[in-house]
């Protein structure tokens, strides 16, 4: 809104963002403000003296074998679960899209897994790959595959894809279908009119135009894959066996809350805030050129 | 004919994707009403048992089998509700008048604090959680309602989706209402709120969802298990996960506790694609 203000009281808006102001204070900016300070100090571990170390604490944490691994896997992790997700969504959407018979249906049947917990889903898939009660898990014992995912690595990773794929798939269909929907229909029926296939209509008309929906489910699918599946971690495998599923979230948490390493834990979530930002900012710099240009 | 085969082939793969998404719980409920021995000894049937009654019943009231103690899931869905409601209704009032000092306003320090605000949309609670505890502890939030609440009330979504709405509103129905007597707080009330209330019940479904499903911050602020929210509560029962547990309560628990979040989503499905869509703008 530009030009004058509506209205001219000179107390009131301070009133009015004082509850939004007032919380984000105390648990955002306070939290934040502590973590990059805890990063560049360190304690001994009774927590007696305290000492200014500058970017030691990232030099250890960057050294670490263990926090490369986080990273690696992390990565890998956040790659294996957008990509399939997106593809998954993305058919599910173009059938979807169709003007089939029981349209509706599909689509709400399609949706509800979105009000599930990142961990509600683990659980569900827990019982079904449980290695000696799970059906799916006696049925892969039954054709030879030795299944236990308390043991195997590959395993466990595999097992918290699925779990944080099948939640995110609703997610994307949703924004899928509306991109799909706000296609004009004239532009595919002139494609069509060329002789175009509908192979050659998706790739060459269709996709293009998703690109800003695909962008923006990327950004949020790594967000997610790095952040939210946390639960679906911690409610499987808690980050095991061994180190096969402990990404930068888990390991931030085991380190910071179970084994007490503050400093080492607050460089971590230094490390994560940065990424999350980076991400953001890519997003929001990529909507505002969508802004002006189309 | 081509187009007749094309619809049978986009029926197979929306059939397969629902089948997929569908089979687990599916399996969740059936295995909510076989006994524990059935489970336990890996014969799951892939039909409902008879047991499904007194499932229910015992974990809604007591929680705790033979092999596993919990929480009632009486209690647990009290305190998942609370949470949510509290979340959903907090969120959506504090970012509403957050909203309407930007837009409707100007004061000195107005760009910073949309600056501040717009900056917590970067920063989830999982990134900087640690330092967060200690906050809440040193506040004595811990095992407290306040202490679940009041953290998560940060989020710049809200405020970021009323000021899009809130910049449509025309100027001159403002303009009316002024002469007509009216000061900022009625103008907001009476005019505002009501041309605003299909994203306030778009933003609901959202927020409902995430404060039910919320799992980091109540797994660290409570300890008591006369506070633990039913996800939560689940993922405890589960423990290290063995085969002889008590399956059949754990199954039932989840059932109910996908219910309701479940529920809310499909009844107002309308709101909650227009909500998402809206706040991705």
């Amino acid at each position: 809104m530009t030009g004058s203000p509506v209205f001219k009281n000179k107390l009131l808006p301070y009133l009015l963002v004082a509850p939004q102001i007032a919380v984000t204070g105390v648990f955002f900016v306070w939290p934040a403000a502590q973590a990059i300070q805890q990063a560049v100090l360190r304690s001994d571990p009774f927590g007696l003296r305290t000492r200014f170390v500058g970017l030691e604490n990232f030099k250890v944490l960057f050294s670490d074998p263990y926090y490369l691994g986080a990273i690696r896997l992390s990565f890998l992790f956040a790659a294996a679960v957008t990509l399939v997700a997106l593809s998954v969504a993305l058919l599910l959407a173009v059938m979807a899209h169709r003007p089939l018979r029981g349209a509706r249906v599909y689509k709400t049947l399609l949706i509800w897994p979105y009000a599930l917990a990142p961990a509600m889903a683990a659980v569900l898939w827990l019982f079904l790959f449980q290695p000696s009660i799970g059906i799916v898990a006696r049925a892969l014992q039954g054709v030879g595959i030795a299944w236990n995912y308390t043991l195997d690595g590959g395993q466990a990773f595999f097992l918290v894809v699925l779990a944080s794929v099948w939640k995110l798939v609703s997610y994307n269909f949703i924004f899928f279908l509306a991109g799909l929907q706000a296609i004009p229909k004239s532009l595919l029926e002139a494609a069509r009119v060329d002789g175009a296939s509908s192979r050659r209509v998706f790739w060459s008309v269709v996709f293009p135009l998703l690109t800003p929906t695909t962008f923006f489910l990327l950004v949020m699918n790594t967000v997610y894959a790095f952040i939210d599946t946390f639960g679906v971690i911690d409610a499987l495998t808690k980050g095991g066996p061994g180190k096969a599923t402990e990404t930068m979230v888990y390991k931030l948490f085991v380190d910071g809350y179970k084994n007490f390493q503050i400093n080492s834990s607050a460089a971590q979530s230094v490390v994560l805030m940065a990424l999350v930002i980076l991400l953001t900012a890519v997003q929001f710099r990529f909507i505002e050129r969508r802004v002006h240009y189309a | 004919m081509r187009e007749l085969r094309q619809n049978g082939f986009a029926h197979l793969v929306l059939l397969v994707g629902i089948g997929i998404l569908l089979f687990p719980l599916y399996m969740a409920f059936i295995g909510s009403t076989h006994d524990a021995a059935t489970i336990g000894r890996g014969r799951l049937p892939l039909t409902p048992g008879s047991h499904m009654v007194e499932n229910y019943l015992q974990a809604w009231n007591y929680g705790t089998g033979e092999r596993v103690a919990g929480t009632p899931v009486r209690i647990m869905m009290a305190n998942s509700l609370a949470m949510a409601l509290a979340i959903a209704v907090g969120k959506i009032v504090v970012s509403v008048l957050a909203a309407y000092a930007v837009v409707f306003f100007r004061f000195p320090g107005r760009t910073f604090f949309f600056w501040l605000i717009f900056l917590t949309l970067m920063l989830p609670l999982e990134v900087r959680i640690i330092p967060s505890y200690k906050v809440a502890s040193d506040l004595g939030l811990l095992d407290s309602f306040a202490g679940l609440i009041l953290p998560l009330l940060v989020s710049a979504t809200g405020t970021l989706l009323f000021r899009q709405v809130f910049l449509t509103v025309p100027r001159e129905l403002l303009d009316a209402a002024k002469i007509d007597g009216a000061g900022p707080l009625r103008i907001l009330v009476s005019v505002i709120v009501p041309l605003s209330r299909p994203s306030l019940a778009a933003l609901f479904v959202i927020l409902f969802v995430y404060g039910w499903n919320q799992y980091l911050w109540p797994l660290l602020i409570t300890t008591d298990p006369k506070m633990n929210t039913i996800v939560i509560g689940i993922v405890k029962m589960l423990g290290t996960s063995e085969a002889m547990m008590d399956w059949n309560l754990v199954m039932a628990t989840t059932v109910m506790a996908l219910g309701v979040p479940v529920a809310v989503v499909l009844l107002l499905q309308r709101w909650l694609v227009k909500g998402l869509v809206e706040t991705e703008k």
